[in-house]
């Protein structure tokens, strides 16, 4: 009764759409992977993926988030694979039976990236806890992600080892976005301020401003990626299986091949070192 | 506008329904809005209600039409207790109608789909309406988009649609021009004629003169008077009417 | 841009995903929230004024809020895990009705309310019961309802906080155009993001004004056949 004319015109559309998208959504298996946004952002996945859905007919679904998220989405079961990069989580996760096993995959690393002017006078040092001293003496603006993701830790991990209290700076010069990489790369060039990024988004990056790269090649900067399979013992829906070949395809010379041939204006973004 | 050959042969002898009000009250803050000791309308109509504003006459028709619950008193239809089925053997056209937002032809068919008629038929007793009430080129015009007189006409179609054996009109022809008024004044003539009861409110005294065979003079919610139309207005038996009848009559 | 403009084929699924979620949980909003803002407008029962304050309440519920509620049912270890929609449009489709049901309700409560105001003697008149005027009020109020859907509409189709964490913005299965432009703004992209956002207001422009025809020509045919 309720306008028959446009209630069944919105329907029909509706409806029709429905089945468009329906179908076009009926793949094989798929797994979901959870992961942290540097993979997406950077473009890595999309890259490398087709790759492994050619070969095995197993869809992957990326859900991209911070890896504190990630971790407590896995944790869920909302999830088949947890692919991120915080040794020290990942390892608990493992421990504590949300995970069966932890694999490194590939590395790439973390720069300081900030005003061109370098206020704090960092540009060119190769000690990335010396760098932090410095931007705090000068109490230079700061864009921390503020979001409990793998990044994050390590930025924390670089303060504490500079003795600075970060905690007393939040708000005044030290500025948590609370974000993505992205948003809080977004952020950093917008006010002008320093920010620890990895080299992957920072690549990707469209909008720099007057940003650039101050610090690099510090071994204290490389960041690891592991890879876990969901435990099915806690989560009887996760997809072992067709998990375990994805996470066996990327650790192996398939996966690994892939990942380093996988480059940004040409530069190679991500060091596989699966089994070193 | 024709005379309607199906409607005039099924009023044909009918008699028309009585309607008959007692003890009729709805006080408000201790004093009465509506006081009617009796009211007994079954002569063969039309019955014209007079008075001032306020005096109770658009009470008085919703009470006799069963929208409003009096406080005390009975409404009865041909000695029967006001119901459903009786309701339903009525129709009323408000002081301020209010038409559905669709076509004039929609308006119409709204009541005759309650009704156990096929399309066809429905289609063709639009048809006979909107011929009566001289709006035979509107049927798909916009009924909130009518002039003052054609909605009026409508909503007195409308409710001539239900082929109603009591009609009540609240001020009818309140706002019409001569033209359009004789029109309308026509149409309740004819139904009067098929069998319809009228009870019509109005502040015309030349129209209840014209259409009244008998006329009730409200006043403060009572009933003042209430014969035959000719008698009363020639010779008013209370103050009250004399009074109102020369204009100087406020509540 | 270019890209944009040229008819790419994976944006034209974005965008298509974008309006079937969206499209679908109106439809569905609008199936709950249509008889049950008609119910609270001519029904008379206990609790029927608090009832129509929570509704009020609820058309500000936060996306975030909802995102997260739907997220904690659908969620594997969650009440509803074992139906696996997480990170499907199907849960996307959920977080929208959540958000958009109490808009269509309240805003059909509403005019429904205000024509009953106009329409009730008139039509108990004519021999309608309270429960038969419904249908009557809902197709007499059909334009302020129409308004009630694109405002649901536009506040499904608008919507990012909700989507991306039931959908997960998962490329070419949950990836719609608001979650596209979060993802390029966090990209830098912004050129893109603003191109999208530029795409984004033509469709909401688009529907709305492909309905009120519709609904115009709804009520050109409603005369001849109501
Ligand atoms: N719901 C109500 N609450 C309080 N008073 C009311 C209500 N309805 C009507 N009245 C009062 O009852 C009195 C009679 O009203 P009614 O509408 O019957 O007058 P009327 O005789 O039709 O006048 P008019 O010629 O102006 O149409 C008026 O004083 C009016 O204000
Ligand atoms: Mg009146």
């Amino acid at each position: 009764m309720i306008g028959r004319t446009f209630a069944a015109g919105l329907l029909a559309l509706g409806l029709g759409l429905g089945l468009g998208a329906g179908a076009a959504l009926a793949a094989d298996e798929f797994i979901v992977v959870q992961s942290t946004t540097s993979t997406q952002n950077s473009g890595l996945l999309d890259a490398i993926l087709p790759g492994f859905t050619e070969g095995s007919g197993i869809e992957v679904r990326v859900v991209a988030v911070g890896t504190g998220q990630a971790i407590k989405n896995a944790m869920n079961g909302d999830g088949d694979v947890l692919l991120v990069h915080a040794r020290a989580a990942e390892e608990k996760f493992v421990a504590d039976g949300w995970g069966v096993t932890r694999q490194d995959v590939m590395y790439n690393d973390f720069v300081l990236v900030g005003p061109s002017d370098d206020p704090a006078g960092v540009r060119g040092g190769q000690d990335i806890v010396a760098a932090f001293k410095a931007v705090a003496e000068a109490q230079a603006p700061f864009a921390s992600r503020g979001d409990d993701s793998g990044t994050h830790k390590a930025e924390l991990r670089h303060w504490s080892e500079a003795g600075v209290d970060v905690a007393a700076a939040s708000g005044a010069w030290y500025r948590e976005a609370g974000s993505g990489m992205g948003a809080t790369l977004n952020l950093a060039a917008g006010m002008g301020a320093y920010v620890l990024t990895d080299r992957a988004t920072w690549i990707a990056f469209g909008n720099k401003q007057g940003l650039e790269i101050l610090v690099e090649g510090d071994p204290a900067l490389f960041n690891q990626y592991g890879v876990i399979l969901v435990n099915p013992e806690k989560h009887p829906g996760v997809k072992a299986e067709a998990g375990q070949a994805f996470i066996d395809w990327l650790t192996g010379p398939e996966g690994q091949a892939a990942i380093a041939g996988f480059t940004v204006d040409g530069q190679q973004l991500f060091f596989p070192n699966a089994g070193s | 506008m024709r005379e309607l050959p199906i409607l005039a042969e099924a009023g044909q002898g009918a008699s028309h329904a009585g309607i008959e009000a007692k003890g009729l009250r709805i006080g408000h803050n201790g004093g009465a809005l509506l006081d009617v000791a009796h009211l007994a309308l079954t002569g063969p109509g039309p019955t014209m209600i007079l008075g001032p504003n306020g005096a109770g006459k658009s009470l008085l028709l919703r009470c006799l039409h069963g929208l409003i619950a009096p406080d005390a008193g009975t409404v009865r239809q041909d000695g029967q207790k006001l119901g459903a089925a009786q309701r339903a053997r009525q129709a009323m056209v408000f002081q301020k109608p209010v038409l559905l937002r669709r076509s004039v032809a929609a308006n119409l068919d709204y009541v005759l789909r309650r009704r156990p008629l096929g399309r066809a038929a429905r289609k063709a007793r639009i048809a006979e309406l909107l011929a009566e009430g001289g709006l035979a080129g509107k049927a798909r015009q916009g009924a909130r988009s009518l002039s003052g007189g054609e909605a009026q006409r409508l909503a007195i179609l409308r409710a001539l649609a239900a082929e109603p054996r009591i009609l009540f009109l609240d001020e009818p022809t309140s706002a019409l021009d001569p033209a359009a008024t004789q029109a309308i004044e026509m149409m309740i003539l004819r139904a009067a004629r098929r069998g319809t009861r009228i009870v019509m409110v109005t502040h015309d005294i030349g129209q209840a003169r014209r259409l009244g065979h008998d006329v009730a003079i409200l006043h403060r919610g009572r009933v003042v008077e209430h014969g035959l139309a000719h008698d009363l207005f020639a010779a008013p038996q209370t103050d009250t009417t004399r009074r109102f009848l020369a204009g100087a009559l406020v509540i | 841009m270019s890209l944009i403009l040229g008819g790419d084929s994976e944006l034209w699924a974005i965008v298509l995903l974008s309006l079937h979620v969206s499209l679908m949980a109106v439809v569905i909003a609008a199936a709950i929230g249509m008889p049950l803002g008609a119910a609270l407008a001519v029904g008379r029962f206990p609790g029927r004024r608090a009832l129509i304050v929570l509704l009020n309440a609820l058309m500000g519920l936060p996306p975030v809020v909802v995102g997260l509620m739907v997220y904690l049912m659908l969620s594997r270890s969650g009440p509803l895990g074992v139906l696996e929609l997480l990170y499907t449009p199907g849960a996307m489709i959920i977080a929208q009705v959540v958000l958009v049901t109490p808009i269509i309700a309240a805003l059909t409560r509403q005019s429904v309310e205000t024509l009953d105001a106009e329409y009730s003697e008139q039509l108990r008149s004519l021999g309608v019961s309270r429960l038969a005027s419904v249908p009557t009020l809902l197709w007499d109020g059909r334009v302020a309802l129409l308004t009630a859907l694109l405002a649901g509409f536009g506040r499904a189709i608008a919507e990012v906080g909700a989507v991306i964490m039931v959908g997960g913005n998962i490329n070419h299965v949950t990836r719609v155009m608001t979650t596209t432009i979060a993802l390029e703004t966090s990209k830098g992209n912004l050129a893109m993001a603003l191109a999208l956002g530029a795409i984004l207001i033509g469709i909401a422009v688009t529907v709305t004004a492909a309905v009120s025809l519709l609904a115009a020509r709804g009520e050109r045919t409603g005369l001849r056949h109501a």
